[in-house]
């Protein structure tokens, strides 16, 4: 059902640099999964409501009160490369 | 078809996006920031940590309800937050709680131009980029900046119901001035707290179906947001005199060069792959909450104002519609108009006295605001109204007006003390320098005498000059034709 | 010391307030337990037992509680079982954990976890299996495996984990221990690193059911930084029941028939269980779950959707591995997730990916999420018949290492009779129901949402005549 283009285009999506083997048995494993999950396909769900919470509550809001930030070394000693007070990356315009 | 040039109509939309002026950020407590050091305003929710949540703003809800009651949308009675999934160094969560299928806000206008719909979203954080140039590209180190991450965002978008750059130019004005009578937003395009991006699209004038569209990137001043949308819609119509066809694409704006170079996507394929947000619940627009924000909206916002000063005091429509746009300038004329009212006024027409604003911004600046200037609203009346009773004269009064800026004061002292009050045919021998003047000048007098009015000038000029402007140019035309009538 | 290991949390707490044990003895003595752990149950182990200032006097008397890793736990290794975050410390407490120090059961160690909670064995993990403490051959249950291995073998006397689509009760079944799964929204998941967030739950590991009263009761309450945690109408009480007179059970077929399969031994276990309760003063009867057969797959479209998105945020770029060595953004995301992340969470990334991806949205999670509005409509109709629904917790006992790994979908179906709840939202308990082939075997109950109490009294009420005896595990 998955084929290979697929699978990549996928993990292209989600920032996975799979190995080919791992494409070739993820298109065999996803598919068996989703063929088992096709079945949901089949129940007649017009007009059911979607339920993306079974929580039923509304209007959770916060008064606009400041609260203490953490302090810049805190979130920098986790940092892989911090970099000018900041956290580096690779440059998104760099070829 | 005809032969010949085919004439184009431009289509435009506007996507605007406004940070909102709350104490905190739209999910987490953490202050807003300007220009503070970077990386002091972050916590674990607007940082991305594992774990953290996010929790709704209440104040960015009802500045979001504010907007969407002065632009006439309807607010949903229940609306959603999604997450809309990208990777990108600036967005911690790799995804951005935003507004999909059910936004806050729906519908609407704002002056002649249709609201398409208004959400509430996070702002992302900044990206700096390393070199000597600072930009993205020739860079390849870059450092990201939280301060800002998680500013709560109101993004409104126009229907394409704009024809010409200098319509949008002058729409995106009048919404900026109608957030910052809300009290919701700074509004400052240089600061980045206000943000346009333009759909353009052309099609042959007078079809309706709509061309293929770009959208337009980093127009970051107004005067930009006009050049930008010109030149994209006078490349789009060479695209189509040469017979080619316009891609769809993100164009990105050169202010300097005026250049569009289309901006490399983020992502091969744009999908956001949209869900409902799990972290949070439905926002639902309570009565309370509706009532709430309308009584928080001023009484006129800028579009109405304009209508009244055009249909209720009659003045000409861009005199109405820069005096809404330009609060200050409303404001200042309408403290004028009652001084003038109170004083009688002398017939003085709500048009007349608007007249008299342009000479004085002419004079403090055009940017400034004539409440801060030595000139009172009730000086302005006097003079407005002096002018209006003939007793000083449009030039004289342009004179005084030039010393009230730069000494304040009440205008008749000044015409008192300079001696420029108006010289009048009886009491003052005006009639006697009319005569003067078609005695130096019996060749222009004679063409005159011959019904050639044009010839008139010159004997105008002449009386003007030796009353020093202190005459009434309509009375000396006049006393001149009377004479050689 | 052996004799203290085998008080439950309420006994030592009790012993504690009386003044005949010091906090600090029961600290350490667990504290060694865990540091000689042998079922690579714990990830960290505390060095020493905290300033005990006033601990005798709170509610939980100091008696320490061992804390599945995915909890965020200030200065202290968060890793969630993944490589992702191997020696990442937070700078923050989760709200639960923090909420447990101040009435008394302070942070022992944290525990063995599938890596981002997705997994049924814990072989997931990072850090290496865990071994079940009835059997060393064999898995713990997961997702919270090293919760439960630690509680059956007395290394913590009680601990947390958190549920998903079955990670407490299919552990504490596997285990031989009380695992509970409060209400959603019950319990605040601020700090809780999360794998799917209309799902996850926190709840307890014990040793008996009073003490899983004891400890959730500790537990709720609504959490101003989460917007989906609820206030809990009332206190979860303490259980006393001793019969189950007047009480309706359901037995809904469509999640016990063939489809489920349950083996043998654990359906002679439950049935056995069902006529104790019929002893006990309970009517039986067989009730109707028509759509729950296809929560498993609403199941593994909902979890792995959300998961994609909440597992996006490990980049490479604030915390956590980085693998460097390219100029290139893309390049650089793509080889830190790929190094970072193991093979079965990879796998839920891509399907969640695919589901909510342009075009197959509305076929994948959008009807995932309508059958669960039919899953909970369900729910609701049946308990308007039965007080509660009683199912086997696992259609299996205990399996070996390695023996599921290869095939996803047959690790996924030991989820079957845990996930309908899971969906509905409603809380469930697995309590241990017996032996099969000397493996413990769990039995499970739900009931409708804020049911704990009456819950935990039933199952109070049927684990009385069970008389289950865990201290095999202990030894
Ligand atoms: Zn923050």
């Amino acid at each position: 059902m998955l084929d290979r283009d697929q699978v990549l285009h996928v993990a292209r999506l989600a920032r996975l640099e799979l190995t080919d083997d791992e494409v070739d048995r993820m298109a065999t494993e996803l598919s068996k999964v989703l063929d088992h999950i096709e079945a949901i396909r089949e129940l007649d769900l017009d007009g059911v409501s979607p339920t993306s919470h079974v929580i039923d509550i509304v209007n959770v809001l916060r008064a606009d009160q400041p609260t203490p930030s953490l302090p810049r070394e805190t979130i920098l000693a986790a940092a892989p490369e911090p970099l000018n007070d900041g956290f580096g990356v690779p440059s998104p315009g760099a070829a | 078809m005809s032969t010949g040039t085919v004439q184009y109509e431009p289509v435009i939309g506007l996507e605007i996006h406004v940070q909102l002026s709350t104490r905190t950020k739209m999910f987490c407590g953490c202050e807003l920031s300007f220009s503070d050091p970077p990386n002091i305003h972050t916590c674990p929710t607007c940082l991305g940590l594992p774990g953290a949540l996010p929790v709704v703003n209440e104040q960015a809800i009802h500045f979001g309800i504010m907007i969407g009651l002065a632009l006439g949308c309807d607010i949903a009675e229940r609306s959603l937050f999604h997450r809309k999934n990208y990777f990108y160094p600036d967005s911690p969560k790799a995804y951005q709680i935003s507004q999909y299928d059910v936004p806050l806000c729906l519908g609407g206008h704002l002056g002649d131009v249709r609201i398409h719909r208004v959400h509430l979203e996070e702002d992302a954080a900044k990206l700096n980029h390393l070199g000597a140039s600072g930009r993205i590209h020739g860079s390849d180190r870059s450092w990201v900046d939280f301060n800002r991450c998680g500013t709560p965002l109101v993004e409104i978008v126009s229907e394409p119901d704009i024809r010409s750059a200098e319509q949008a130019r002058e729409w995106l004005i009048l919404l900026r001035t109608t957030l910052r009578q809300l009290g919701v937003s700074d509004v400052d395009m240089s600061q980045g707290s206000l943000r346009c991006d333009a759909n353009v699209s052309i099609r042959p004038a007078g079809t309706t179906e709509l061309g293929t569209k770009t959208e337009l990137k980093n127009m970051n001043s107004f005067a930009f947001v006009a050049k930008g949308i010109e030149a994209e819609i006078e490349r789009q119509k060479r695209l189509l005199a040469a017979g080619e066809a316009v891609v769809q694409e993100t164009l990105h704006f050169d202010p300097i060069t005026g250049s569009l170079t289309p901006l490399r996507s983020k992502e091969e394929a744009h999908d956001y792959r949209y869900f409902p947000e799990p972290d949070l619940v439905p926002v639902l627009a309570t009565e309370g909450m509706l009532a709430a924000a309308r009584a928080d909206l001023p009484a006129e916002l800028p579009a109405e104002r304009a209508a009244r000063f055009e249909r209720e005091l009659g003045l000409h429509a861009d005199t109405a519609r820069l005096f809404a746009f330009r609060a200050e300038l409303g404001d200042y004329f309408e403290r004028a108009l009652a001084a003038a009212g109170a004083n009688g006024g002398a017939g003085l027409e709500p048009a007349e006295l608007s007249n008299w604003i342009a000479p004085l911004t002419e004079r403090i600046g055009s940017d400034a605001d004539p409440a801060r200037s030595k000139v009172t609203p009730e000086g302005l009346a006097a003079l407005a109204t002096m002018v209006k009773a003939r007793e000083v004269s449009r030039d004289a009064a342009r004179e005084v007006l030039t010393l009230m800026v730069s000494e304040g004061g009440d205008p008749r002292a000044i015409v008192e003390r300079e001696g420029l009050g108006a010289i009048s045919a009886e009491d003052d021998g005006l009639g006697e320098i009319v005569d003067r003047a078609i005695a130096a000048d019996p060749d222009a007098a004679e063409k005159v005498r011959a019904g050639n009015m044009k010839a008139i000038g010159p004997l105008v000029g002449y009386v003007m000059r030796e009353t020093k402007g202190r005459a009434d140019g309509g009375e000396i035309t006049r006393l001149i034709r009377e004479r050689l009538g | 010391m052996s004799e203290l290991i085998d008080l439950t949390a309420a006994q030592a707490a009790e012993r504690i307030r009386a003044g005949e044990i010091a906090a600090a003895e029961l600290f350490d003595a667990y504290r060694e337990r865990a540091a000689r752990d042998e079922l690579n149950a714990f990830t960290w182990v505390a060095d020493a037992a905290p300033e005990a200032n006033g601990q005798s006097g709170t509610p939980l008397g100091g008696v320490p509680v061992a804390v599945k890793d995915l909890f965020c736990t200030e200065g202290v290794p968060s890793q969630s079982g993944s490589k992702i975050l191997k020696g990442y410390r937070p700078p923050y407490t989760a709200t639960v954990v923090a909420k447990l120090a101040e009435a008394g059961a302070p942070l022992l160690g944290k525990t063995n976890q599938d890596e981002f909670a997705m997994g049924s064995s814990n072989e997931n993990s990072a850090f290496g299996p865990v071994l079940n403490p009835w059997d060393r051959r064999r898995v713990p249950g997961g997702s919270s495996g090293g919760s439960a291995a630690a509680v059956a073998a007395g290394l913590a006397p009680w601990a947390i984990g958190t549920d998903t689509g079955g990670s407490i009760r299919q552990p504490a079944a596997l285990c031989g221990i009380v695992g509970l799964k409060p209400t959603y929204g019950a319990c605040s998941r601020y700090g809780m690193i999360a794998f799917a967030s209309s799902l996850d739950q926190a709840g307890p590991f014990t040793r008996d059911v009073h003490d899983a009263a004891l400890l959730v009761r500790h537990m709720v309450g609504r959490d101003p930084r989460d917007s989906t945690s609820l206030e809990y109408p009332g206190e979860i009480e303490l259980p006393r029941a001793e019969d189950l007179k007047g009480l309706r059970l359901g037995v809904p077929e469509d999640l016990t028939g063939s489809e489920g399969g349950i083996e043998p031994g654990v359906r002679e276990s439950f049935e056995a269980t069902i006529k104790l309760a019929e002893g006990l003063g309970a009517s039986i009867e067989p009730c109707r779950l028509p759509h729950a057969p296809q929560a498993l797959s609403a199941y593994y479209l909902i979890a792995p959707a959300e998961a994609s998105a909440n597992l996006a945020r490990f980049d490479g770029v604030r915390y956590g591995l980085r693998v460097a060595g390219d100029s290139d953004l893309v390049t650089m995301y793509s080889r830190t997730r790929q190094a970072g992340f193991g093979a079965e969470v990879k796998r839920r990334i891509m399907l969640g990916t695919y589901a909510l991806s342009s075009g197959y949205y509305d076929a994948y999670y959008g009807t995932a999420q309508k059958v669960r509005t039919k899953i909970a409509e369900d729910f609701r109709a049946a308990f308007e018949q039965f007080d509660f629904i009683v199912t086997p917790t696992s259609p299996c006992t205990a399996f070996e290492l390695g023996a599921k790994m290869d095939n996803p979908l047959a690790m996924y179906l030991n989820d079957f009779l845990a996930v309908p709840m899971s969906l509905a939202g409603i809380p469930a308990i697995s309590i241990p129901s017996g032996l099969s082939q000397g493996l413990p075997v769990g039995f499970q109950l739900a009931g409708p949402a804020f049911s704990e109490s009456r819950l935990l009294d039933a199952a109070h009420a049927l684990e009385g005549a069970i008389g289950f005896d865990g201290r095999q595990a202990r030894r």
